[in-house]
């Protein structure tokens, strides 16, 4: 198992960088100047400095190289620096000093260190979809199970008719109906997520899960819908298996023999599920985050898009790759030992 | 030896006691006791329909401003509000512009459809060619799964707003706002979706292709590409129609959100996504400008995830017949 989870780091490697590779030549390729919005009276030959400032001067395999040496010895370089230095965890190791003042990957919005303002957004978006991804395993487990344990059933029938309405309403529409019943109508939870409010006490702690509630629920419909699906047909398969026509002819109780025996066997496809889903967790709640105005990675890439800034646009999405190949990892080696039947060698 | 020519009684051929049926004609009656899957169908179907022929049936033109009729209300809401701004000569009222919203619905409904049509066509053709090619021909499996890796581990939703947002001009330059953006859209929603469909075909292709009945295609001197056209893809066609189904169902939602997200089709040319995201503004004034074309994006998704769950069940010989 370890060889085999060696190998597959060792292997994405060149994916990643290729991935890079590809995003990096698209982004090439697009037209847009980032000097359009400079004014006209701007001599052509300061213009260019200009360029030249932002790294646009240089012929391409050299701005491509000059990322990657940012991204990936840069940034780790102040990320070990911050450890040792201000993280409770490993704080009280020695300062490393390990960044020396070298160039990091420059928004060219905010003309400020992307990682940076990639580190102020991430609370929010972990706090509205992660929140909503628990939410939504906690719903989907119980209503997968039951349903397939009474198949057929009104309950069933009903879970699946839910299931299905969450997979067919888009996002963009469940959030503004959420917002006109309970924010315009009945005036009980606000239409936009505040990220300034601080939550100190009880008071505020309930202004927070007010405002949570909405972005929630809608990330968390879609959720729900796919995994109990997952879990309903993983359950099924289970249940017609020999061995717990065996556990109840040993008199098990019922309880038992689902709970331990069935749940246990059917969670095994149902885990690697919840881990490629994981990195959507950072990335794909670009549309939730714009209803409800939560300044998250999703509106930033949105914003960076719109705004033309290429550096932005380029580190964010490798880090969404980078975090989807890791996952796919995970979820790769926990089926290897979740089930001993499965053999990678 | 005058009962020589009659044949024991148990060894009479029975009379069939069905007419044999096709394997389509068995297909469609357990399609047709899927509840779900015939309401898919049925309101696919009208939808469709409604958005071919709508706009010669109610030639009102879509993009034609009236400011002088605008915000009206939808005709039905003198049921409740006998003061409200209502004409017959707008059913479904009018936008902030006067636009009538009965012809947006109609021409957004058939630019939505385009789209989701011609993505899933697009992407089912690339899915199962380079799922029969890596499934049929060993040498190139290794080199056209690791590409479908590749793509798996792309980001989807932000690749395509960039892909969008940054070729947005050029094609548009080439084919006009509105060709151009049609062309964009459905290649960028093809060439992201095609992944599951070239992983199921490969895994079925190779499956089939150690079966009796393809040896013996072979031994009598079957060519390849013969082959894969008659005896290959004929087997594998369930599993690419199922996914074809959802294929379209996403294609639908994905053009919506762009739409939705402002990277979409112009200004002035109406998709539902677009309506929904124009009317979010006014949505407290105005709600029925939201909910129109969020139910119709709704119910024509739903329709059609019905339809590939009957379809599911209905072409899996397994479940087929009990």
């Amino acid at each position: 198992m370890l060889q085999y989870a060696t190998r597959r780091l060792l292997l994405s490697i060149p994916t990643l960088l290729f991935i890079s590779f590809a995003i990096f030549m698209l982004l090439q390729l697009a037209p847009g100047d980032p000097m359009a919005q400079v004014p006209l009276t701007v001599p052509p030959e300061v213009k260019e400095k200009m360029r030249e400032a932002l790294g646009l001067g240089e012929p391409a395999h050299v701005q491509y190289w000059k990322w990657l040496v940012q991204v990936g010895w840069t940034e780790p370089k102040v990320f070990i620096d911050w450890l040792t230095r201000d993280s409770a965890l490993l704080g009280w190791l020695p300062d490393t000093n390990l960044y020396q003042g070298e160039l990091r990957v420059i928004s060219w919005q905010t003309r400020s260190p992307v990682m940076d303002i990639v580190v102020q957004r991430i609370p929010q978006t972990l706090w509205v979809v992660g929140v909503a991804y628990v939410v939504a395993i906690l719903i989907a487990l119980p209503i997968g199970i039951y349903s397939a344990y009474r198949q057929y059933s009104v309950f069933d029938q009903a879970g699946t008719f839910v299931t299905m309405i969450g997979f067919s309403i888009p996002p963009f529409f469940t959030g503004p109906l959420l917002i006109v019943i309970f924010s315009v109508q009945l005036g009980w939870l606000p239409s936009i997520y505040d990220t300034t409010h601080v939550v100190r006490d009880w008071a505020s702690f309930k202004v927070q899960l007010q405002q949570m509630i909405m972005p929630v629920m809608v990330l968390a419909l879609q959720i729900t819908a796919q995994l109990s699906r997952y879990m309903r047909a993983s359950t099924l398969d289970n249940l017609n298996q020999d061995y717990v026509r065996t556990a109840r002819a040993k008199g098990l109780s019922e309880s038992i023999v689902v709970m331990s025996h069935v749940v246990r066997n059917s969670m095994i496809p149902v885990v690697t599920v919840i881990a490629l889903g994981v990195p959507a967790i950072f990335g794909g709640a670009i549309i939730t985050e714009n209803v409800f105005k939560v300044n998250g990675i999703g509106q930033l890439l949105l914003t960076a898009l719109f705004a033309n800034d290429l550096p932005m646009v380029m580190t964010l999405t490798f880090i969404f790759a980078v975090l989807i190949v890791l996952f796919n990892l995970i979820a790769d080696v926990l089926y290897g030992i979740l089930d001993p039947r499965i053999r990678y060698d | 030896m005058t009962n020589q020519d009659i044949p024991i009684e148990a060894l009479q051929d029975d009379e069939p006691h069905q007419p044999v049926r096709g394997v389509w004609r068995e297909v469609w009656s357990q399609l047709y006791q899927h509840k779900g899957a015939m309401f898919g169908m049925v309101f696919l179907l009208f939808i469709t329909l409604a958005v071919l022929i709508g706009p010669y049936l109610y030639q009102v033109d879509p993009q034609k401003i009236d400011i002088r009729n605008k915000d009206f209300r939808p005709i039905y809401t003198t049921l409740w509000d006998s003061d409200a701004k209502t004409g017959w000569n707008k059913p479904l009222g009018s936008d902030q512009l006067g636009r009538d919203n009965l012809a947006q619905m109609l021409a957004g409904g058939r630019a939505s459809m385009a789209v989701g049509w011609a993505a899933m066509v697009l992407s089912v053709l690339i899915g199962t060619l380079i799922g029969v090619l890596a499934g049929f021909y060993q040498k190139l499996d290794g080199v056209l799964m690791r590409l479908t890796d590749l793509f798996l581990a792309l980001p989807i939703l932000p690749l395509l707003l960039v892909a969008v947002t940054l070729f947005r001009q050029p094609l548009r330059a080439e084919f006009g706002a509105e060709g151009g953006m049609f062309i964009l859209i459905v290649t960028v929603i093809a060439i992201t979706s095609w992944m599951p469909m070239a992983r199921i075909v490969r895994g079925d292709i190779l499956a089939i292709k150690e079966r009796e009945f393809v040896l013996a295609a072979r031994s009598i001197g079957t060519r390849s590409n013969k082959l894969i056209l008659r005896h290959l893809l004929p087997n594998v066609m369930s599993p690419i129609m199922v996914s074809a189904t959802l294929g379209l169902a996403s294609a639908i939602i994905t053009e919506s959100a762009l739409s939705f997200l402002g990277v979409g089709f112009p200004s002035d040319f109406p998709t539902w996504g677009k309506m929904l995201a124009d009317a979010v503004v006014r949505m407290e004034e105005y709600p029925e400008r939201v909910i129109l074309p969020g139910i119709a994006i709704s119910l024509t998704v739903l329709s059609v995830n019905y339809l590939g769950d009957g379809l599911r069940d209905a072409l899996d010989p397994r479940i087929r017949g009990r």
